[in-house]
């Protein structure tokens, strides 16, 4: 009798903790076209890590996936619709727009997002598509440079992404950006802040797990520039990261700083194979 | 007229006769709603649309008024039963005079 007991009891538990545990086996189709990968195996650096990546996208609610299988429901294109504006709109001293040298952005700018951050042999840095956006403003158009993770770049961000979207991310790691990647690497496992937490002791080790009321994923960034539905806008994936450090108690760093490109190279080599998602919808 | 404003709207291409397809609209819009103040203490006046329409082949199928509470980038979303081959047709009306139109046409499968 006590030990039935105590199995039905063991079964009640199990039974809600099942239903959290770990990502769905939802599949991503966009506009009912664009197949994109959320599920893949795991590129040959994370052996021993991770066996396969998830995107982001796997471990949110039915409600909040429908959002991105369906651009008209999407609300992260409302900003893409004015970056498309601002696309053929001149600025600067120059009396050029981004159309004036890339021409439509549906041509030029398609597998672009897949390869950034990458590097920039020209200026000797490892570039994410946000400071190759602001060179192109300060010296090809003589425009002044757009806040790293403000709403313009954000937006002009998610429109370069969008063009990849279905597109495996395929970030360089070796070579010049190998001692970038390196440091990020670093980063991703140095624990920060009061709480002494690292990247990798929520999104390595306790991917699928709730921690409290939220559902940890792998912490890939394949979906960024991501609409957020608790503050109602694109987020650029440095403003991400630093909301994360911030959580852990600690002083962050800022977008756009050589710490987070680093750290942006190295978490984008994580999800190497996923599709790009951009804009992607979280909750 | 505001700036940024861009109405956009999803209907099916075709349906069957009598069917009741699902209209979907949304236009960026600030709405303003005048209860605002700026930096320096001055109200903001109010600029919303204050009412949005659709029809069918010149028959009324939705007309709405719209008030100050209502938010940035409203969305409608409706049924419209389609007994024939024809376009819809929709107008938001902002509150500086502006007239913003959009049309769908939709064939008989």
């Amino acid at each position: 009798m006590r030990f039935k007991a105590m199995t039905a009891i063991a079964a009640l538990v199990a039974a809600p903790l099942a239903v959290m545990a770990g990502p769905d086996d939802d599949e991503l189709v966009i506009n009912g076209e664009i197949n994109i990968v959320t599920k893949t195996a795991a590129p040959a650096h994370l052996d021993g890590a991770l066996t396969e990546i998830y995107s982001g996208w796997r471990f949110r609610s039915d409600e909040t996936q429908a959002l991105e299988m369906d651009d008209f429901e999407n609300p992260g294109m409302v900003a893409v619709d004015a970056a498309r504006e601002v696309w053929d709109t001149v600025d600067g001293s120059e009396g050029k727009a981004c159309a004036s040298c890339h021409n439509a952005v549906e041509d030029s700018m398609v597998g672009v997002k897949a390869v950034y951050p990458k590097w920039n042999e020209g200026a000797g840095e490892v570039r994410t598509l946000e400071m190759q956006v602001n060179d192109c403003r300060t010296s090809r158009m003589g425009a002044e440079a757009w806040k790293y993770e403000g709403g313009e770049m954000t937006a002009m961000s998610a429109l370069i992404a969008m063009q990849s979207r279905g597109l495996p991310v395929n970030v360089a790691i070796d070579g010049p950006v190998q001692t970038a990647w390196e440091q990020g690497k670093e980063m991703y496992y140095t624990r920060y802040g009061q709480l002494e937490l690292s990247c990798a002791n929520c999104h390595e080790d306790n991917w699928g797990n709730m921690i409290r009321a939220d559902h940890l994923s792998q912490g890939q960034i394949n979906g960024f520039p991501t609409y957020r539905l608790k503050n109602t806008k694109l987020n650029a994936v440095h403003d991400r990261f630093k909301g994360c450090i911030r959580d852990t108690r600690a002083e962050t760093f800022k977008p756009g700083s050589p710490e987070f490109v680093a750290l942006e190279l190295y978490v984008a080599s994580r999800g190497n194979g996923l599709s790009v998602e951009g804009p992607s919808v979280r909750n | 007229m505001a700036s940024g404003v861009k109405p956009r709207v999803k209907v099916p291409k075709s349906a069957a006769v009598g069917e009741a397809v699902t209209i979907k609209t949304l236009i960026s819009h600030n709405m303003e709603s005048g209860q605002r103040k700026d930096k320096q203490g001055n109200v903001i006046p109010r600029s919303i649309i204050n009412r949005f329409t659709c029809e069918f082949n010149g028959q009324s199928v939705v007309d709405i008024k719209m008030e100050p509470a209502i938010s940035t980038n409203p969305y409608f979303e409706f049924n419209a039963t389609v007994p024939e081959a024809g376009e819809f047709v929709f107008t938001w009306y902002d509150d500086d005079g502006s007239v913003y139109n959009d049309n769908k046409p939709i064939t008989i499968a």
